[in-house]
């Protein structure tokens, strides 16, 4: 039912404005073609022709021309607000079908009308810039401080084999084993050149992260999965634009000659740690300003989210990886700049970041729906079937090789098979290789071709995999995420070991991870936090949240039974992940949960 | 590895160790070639400052205790060859094929136990909690605080109500920290 309503409600607003004016043939480039619509009058009881003049006063007009840009847009955010609501209340579907098939399934419903009423050229066609410099920035701060956790950072090595290697791999397979095919005959009678297969594979062969983050999470599994998943998701970004970025250019070469190679090579390790350098360095100046902030507390949230946005534009600017660097820069943000600032700014920072990225995430995949539907296509059963077929496989293949040798050579905490299958199976493509599709330029032999290959790929991984994997996930009987349990035994127990193991290290003379953990643990704690924290943080000031939240948890059970003990878990234990539990925080949370007249404003603004 | 070395180290002492250890004889020389880097004194032993002497282990907040361990078998100040690789025996990663009596889980939570409890009176009061704290938790910490944190870790460890903690309530208070694969290192061939 109310599916049935958002449908009704997104066509009203396209379709209506739109009577009676011929279809326009607009530029494909330009955002919104409305240009007749400017020289038409909608007027309320009078007939006059264009460029008449009026007569009388008019009780209301129709300025179409003058709000189209922001009503569309906000028309499209209202309408998946109101779908994620309608879709969770359906309880049946919402459980066994992902909310992204189910967006991009509206947003093709929604594409075929418009197509259909011929209306199609007035929507703001999906333009890959719009995606890269706006819809993926706050999905990505978002996921970089979903990254700060030592589960990750146990992570990493594994993490990056998947992202540099596993892409790497993935793309110079895919690709000449595509081309190997069409010249042995199995494509049909399809001819298309070595390049234009690398530029494909590329751009498809990398895991994407929204996608996959809208899979994973509500999957549930444990955190060593989905951070292997999602951080190889994340980090694989640098891979795939310098790797797309050279097939594009080669095919415009003349002659491609053994420089140019390694000047490929060279501008991966240039992208990746220039992107790296600038969230550092962008991040750690986030850390200083908020330093400073003490009494401008309401600045707080608009620092962090304009240096972490202005990271991912710079390094966008001279082509390094946005991506990266928006991630680095949250990293950074998320390990010194919690601690200055203030709880009210904490709780912005977490709560506006959530709904920017929800947002973004719903008008993406709605957005991919509707861009579907247009008479471009150009279907070749071969290359599509191929294609899926060899990046299925070739992923399960890598995955499973990468991950034998980090099992053998590196890991402690080993990888099992099932966890290995769900790696390859949750492979899913996404907005990401669409954009990158939807950037070749048209002159570009097969374009089109490649275009609908990469829409086959994407909605073939999101749906099929993406629906059964649940199911999978299950049958495997993979470990989940553990209910987390306070307890301050295990929190200084953990600490204690961490020591040993690092001091057992050294005097074996193998420095392994714990070294390097106790070595940046203790520079950080020197000289870092002292720079970069106005207050710095303890030692372990995870041991000391750890302890204040178990506290606050019995206080609360004391003061107003177990039932405000449970919501205190909720509520108050933000609080305490920050220095300290103050008197201004304890009355916010009492107030919470009713107890006490909250603070007032006035008092707030003299903080 | 030096001509010393290989003069010291002789083929039944290599095969007593394998077999004690279970570390392979690769290993068993590697480690032999660190000990001896250690062994400034070239006496053939180690003391409790060839120990401290390494660098990184003076900013390891427990590095005095973890020396200490070594020297829990050994009746004078010093650490043989032999005594060494048995306390390292216990770091090698838990092998579900070939049994150890050195190293096992029930090995590797002494160990741990073993840097709180310094009296070695098998029992970890509220006093060498707090001198673990202390270490973990650095300076800015009140004493109030710091006390708090002590009793409510008694609190939650201690089953049997005698305001200790004993190693048995301590193995089962750490049972979900998968303290086998955390106390392993993958020793180098």
């Amino acid at each position: 039912m109310q599916l049935a309503a958002a449908v009704f409600l997104i066509v009203c607003i396209i379709v209506l404005p739109n009577s009676g004016i011929s279809a326009v043939h607009g530029d494909e480039e330009t955002n919104v073609v409305l240009q007749n619509v400017a020289e038409t009058n909608f007027t309320v009881g009078n007939t006059s022709t264009s460029g008449s003049q009026h007569t009388s006063l008019h009780l209301s007009k129709m300025q179409w021309d003058y709000v189209q840009e922001p009503f569309i847009i906000t028309g499209f955010v209202i309408v998946a607000a109101i779908l994620k609501i309608g879709f969770h209340h359906t309880e049946h579907l919402s459980t066994v079908v992902p909310e992204s098939c189910l967006l991009i399934i509206l947003g093709v419903i929604v594409g075929g009308i418009l197509f259909a009423s011929g209306a199609a050229k007035i929507f703001p066609s999906f333009q890959s810039r719009t995606f890269f410099l706006f819809l993926l920035p706050p999905i990505m701060l978002e996921s970089a401080f979903s990254l700060h956790d030592r589960v990750f950072a146990d992570n990493f090595g594994t993490v990056l084999v998947y992202a540099v290697l596993g892409t790497l791999i993935n793309t110079f397979t895919v690709g000449p084993t595509l081309y190997g095919l069409s010249l042995i005959g199995w494509l049909g009678d399809l001819e298309i050149s070595f390049l234009v297969c690398l530029v494909f594979s590329a751009l498809i062969a990398a895991v994407d992260p929204v996608a996959v983050l809208a899979i994973f999470q509500e999957l549930g599994v444990n955190n060593v999965l989905y951070f292997l998943v999602f951080g190889e998701s994340l980090l694989n970004d640098a891979v795939t634009v310098v790797v797309y970025n050279m097939m594009v250019s080669f095919v415009e070469m003349e002659h491609i000659s053994g420089t140019q190679i390694l000047l490929g090579v060279a501008s991966f390790f240039v992208v990746s740690l220039g992107g790296v350098v600038i969230g550092l360095v962008l991040g750690i100046t986030t850390a200083i300003i908020t330093k400073y902030t003490e009494n401008t507390r309401v600045v707080e949230p608009l620092v962090v989210f304009s240096m972490a946005y202005f990271s991912y534009l710079f390094a966008e600017l001279w082509h390094f990886s946005g991506i990266i660097s928006i991630i680095t820069c949250g990293l950074i943000q998320a390990q010194y700049v919690e601690a200055n600032i203030s709880f009210k700014s904490h709780t912005t920072i977490k709560y506006f970041g959530k709904m920017l990225s929800g947002t973004c995430e719903a008008v993406i995949f709605m957005f991919l729906g509707l861009n579907i539907v247009h008479d471009q296509h150009d279907w070749h059963t071969g290359f599509i079937v191929w294609s899926l077929i060899l990046c299925f496989v070739f992923r399960f293949i890598v995955v499973f090789v990468l991950t034998f040798f980090a099992n053998s050579i590196e890991r402690q905490r080993k990888i099992t098979l099932e966890e290995m299958f769900i790696m390859g199976y949750g492979g899913l493509r996404g907005a990401v290789c669409f954009s990158l599709a939807a950037m070749l330029h048209p002159s570009l032999e097969h374009r089109n071709m490649l275009n609908t290959t990469t829409i086959t790929v994407i909605l073939s991984t999101v749906f099929i995999q993406g629906i059964s994997v649940k199911p999978l996930v299950r049958f495997l009987r993979i470990r989940l995420k553990s209910e987390k349990v306070l307890s301050i035994v295990e929190e200084l127990n953990d600490t204690v070991l961490d020591h040993v193991m690092a001091g057992v290290e050294e005097i074996t003379g193998q420095r392994g991870s714990y070294f390097i953990r106790e070595f940046l643990g203790y520079y950080d704690h020197k000289y870092l936090r002292k720079w970069l924290q106005r207050e710095p943080q303890n030692k372990n000031a995870h041991l000391m949240a750890i302890y204040d939240k178990i506290a606050l948890k019995q206080h609360f059970a004391h003061l107003s039974g177990s039932k405000a003990a449970a919501e205190f878990e909720i509520i108050g234990s933000m609080a305490v992940s920050m220095n300290s539990v103050d008197q201004e925080v304890e009355l916010e949370i009492l107030a919470e949960l009713g107890q006490v007249e909250p603070p007032s404003f006035q008092n707030d603004a003299a903080r | 590895m030096g001509n010393k070395s290989s003069l010291m180290l002789q083929e039944e002492e290599v095969a007593a160790i394998l077999d004690e250890t279970g570390f392979s004889a690769a290993q068993i020389v590697r480690l032999y070639s660190r000990f001896t880097s250690l062994d400034k004194g070239d006496n053939g032993v180690l003391c409790r400052e060839d120990f401290l002497r390494i660098p990184e282990l003076a900013i390891n907040p427990l590095g005095d205790r973890i020396v200490h361990a070594f020297f829990q078998e050994s009746q004078d100040d010093t650490v043989n060859f032999r005594q060494f690789m048995r306390v390292l025996a216990r770091f090698r990663p838990l092998s579900k094929v070939k049994d150890n009596k050195l190293n096992s889980k029930h090995e590797k939570l002494k160990f741990a136990f073993r840097m709180y409890d310094l009296d070695e009176d098998n029992k970890i009061n509220r006093s060498e909690l707090l001198a673990v704290l202390h270490m973990m938790v650095g300076t800015n910490i009140s004493e109030e605080q710091l006390g708090s944190i002590a009793d409510r870790t008694i609190t939650e460890a201690d089953t049997d109500g005698d305001s200790m903690i004993s190693f048995e309530e301590f193995c089962k208070a750490v049972d979900r920290l998968d303290v086998d694969q955390k106390m392993s290192i993958r020793f180098l061939n």
